[in-house]
């Protein structure tokens, strides 16, 4: 079994972190296998921005494969630029605040809409959307368990304890949105 | 030992400090920058010295300066800066200085893509600098493999008193994969490294000049010059003994991938989509590119085999030529190649395997 991701959105929406802490937790509590390959070139802020994860029980080849299992898009440019990498039955992850749905012109994939920007907005915090879509799609895929990436995020957060209740918010309201729509 | 989560280029230079290295100079250069960053928030905790050098040309220079002190020590850059590095890396090799460098290459000739290649295979194993000198060049697919090589490559260049080259690329560099790392050298042991290069490092002597140590990275007398190169070509002979390579379902294969590095994690991956689908496809795949395990290529089964497929991330294919020669004419050699800064597709190797076998 093995899953391959892409997250893409805008430089500053998270995506990196996203699927670092991912990466990370699928380290830290499991035997898989994992990469985390980051895009790098001439990027800028306010350009597009995007990593791969693959997470494996066998050995893993390429960590940037041909085809993507599940894809997430944070923005509208990320959904044409990476909409047809998605295999056919996978998973599309749209940041419904702004990816506009009618421009998804597949009907081959499944579709989990999550409006993170005005989710983090109505938090208090626009950063944490990135937490709430990590939320959203390991509630829906379960790729690795919840609680395992709660306690990377947790980790990685160590030196900034002011923002871990705003984090477990993010991820727990991310969490249930994603489940509700298994 | 628990795993990490690394970075190649974090994991490369971390593996450095825990073999002991204990002076880097460098000069930024994307797809590398991560290997001088660690290495300047590092080496302060271990006692070590990090310079960001005004050049290129500098840093080498220095590493050259301190590794003639005996002290274990590396550069890195990416292929234009490696360029760049040429001269200090041949007077090393001359002077037959022990150092270890990195190179986590782009895409092409010049300043070239910033994006990972394989574009400097030709430079790396044949001619990295003027005066025909050789090194060990080892070549990791994952970053384990970095970790473990980068260790390794430090005792290869003290045993040998010449410089090791990590020849990796932008994907190795800036993806992240567990990692077990290697037990870190003590002070103690670095200190005994050190002292066992008294009798030719500048370690401090006395006004001897009868035992006095010499770096001298050049021969004004013909003789002793000629005598210096034998006294090289018979090191560069005697790492036959050293060659690294992984052999995968070679023995009834038809089809023979061949390649190096992050193409050949990519490969490998194709082999098992063959080998479930029923076709007989193995992988020869070196771990150290120089010295080349040409005889890996004789344990093909020539009577079944139809072809040998060049998978690397250049054009025009370099790989391929040190290919040629373990292959012997014995079968066709194919090639599926990228090259830019585009990464090599699993796809387009499984449809040049599917290819030879129609034939």
């Amino acid at each position: 079994m093995e899953t391959n991701l892409c997250v893409a959105g805008f430089g500053g929406q998270g995506v990196m972190t996203l699927g670092k802490f991912l990466a990370s937790a699928a380290c830290d509590a499991t035997d898989k296998n994992v990469t985390f390959f980051p895009s790098y070139g001439a990027e800028q802020r306010g350009g597009t921005a995007n990593c791969f994860v693959v997470i494996s029980d066998g050995m893993i080849g390429a960590p940037l494969g041909d085809v993507m299992d599940d894809l997430i898009v944070m923005n509208g440019p990320s959904l044409s630029k990476f909409l047809r990498t998605l295999r056919p039955g996978g998973t599309l992850f749209i940041n419904s605040s702004i990816v506009d749905e009618k421009n998804i012109d597949r009907d081959d994939v499944k579709v989990v809409k999550a409006p993170v920007t005005e989710m983090a907005l109505e938090m208090g915090n626009s950063k944490v959307l990135n937490v709430i879509m990590l939320g959203v799609y390991v509630g829906y895929t379960e790729v690795v368990p919840p609680e395992v990436v709660w306690s990377t995020i947790e980790h990685k957060l160590g030196s900034k304890p002011k923002l871990l209740p705003l984090n477990r918010q993010a991820f727990e309201t991310g969490l249930k949105l994603g489940r509700e729509q298994r | 030992m628990a795993r990490v989560l690394m970075k190649g280029c974090e994991a490369i230079a971390e593996a450095a400090v825990r073999a002991g290295c204990r002076f880097f100079a460098g000069y930024p250069i994307t797809p590398q920058n991560e290997i001088p960053e660690y290495f300047a928030r590092r080496m302060p905790e271990v006692g070590g010295t990090f310079v960001q050098g005004e050049s290129e040309v500098a840093s080498v220079n220095m590493v050259y300066g301190a590794a003639s002190a005996g002290t274990r020590s590396m550069t890195s850059s990416s292929s234009p800066g490696i360029s760049l590095k040429s001269e200090g890396i041949s007077y090393c090799a001359a002077a037959r200085i022990p150092i270890v460098y990195a190179n986590i290459s782009r895409g092409g000739p010049g300043v070239g893509a910033i994006q990972p290649a394989q574009q400097d295979y030709l430079q790396a194993t044949k001619a990295s600098g003027n005066g025909g000198f050789e090194m060990i060049v080892l070549a990791p697919s994952t970053v384990q493999e970095a970790v473990d090589l980068t260790y390794a490559a430090f005792d290869y260049a003290d045993r040998d008193r010449n410089p090791v080259l990590i020849l990796a690329d932008g994907v190795i560099g800036t993806m992240m994969e567990p990692v077990e790392l290697p037990p870190m050298k003590t002070d103690e042991e670095i200190a005994a490294i050190k002292a066992s290069k008294a009798a030719w490092a500048c370690t401090g002597h006395k006004l001897d000049y009868a035992n006095r140590s010499w770096i001298q990275p050049g021969q004004w007398n013909t003789q002793i010059m000629q005598a210096e190169n034998e006294k090289a070509a018979a090191l560069y002979a005697s790492w036959e003994k050293d060659v690294q390579v992984e052999e995968y379902m070679v023995e009834d294969a038809e089809v023979i991938i061949t390649a190096y590095g992050v193409s050949a994690r990519i490969a490998k991956s194709a082999v098992d989509i063959c080998r479930a689908a029923g076709k007989k496809v193995g992988l020869i795949r070196p771990i150290t590119v120089h010295p080349f395990p040409y005889n890996s290529f004789d344990k093909i089964n020539y009577d079944v085999c139809k072809g040998v497929l060049d998978v690397e991330m250049s054009i025009p294919a370099q790989f391929v030529h040190d290919v040629r020669m373990g292959v012997k004419g014995r079968c066709p050699i194919e090639t599926c190649l990228c090259s830019g800064g585009n990464i090599m597709s699993r796809e387009a190797v499984l449809k040049a395997v599917d290819g030879i076998l129609a034939k």
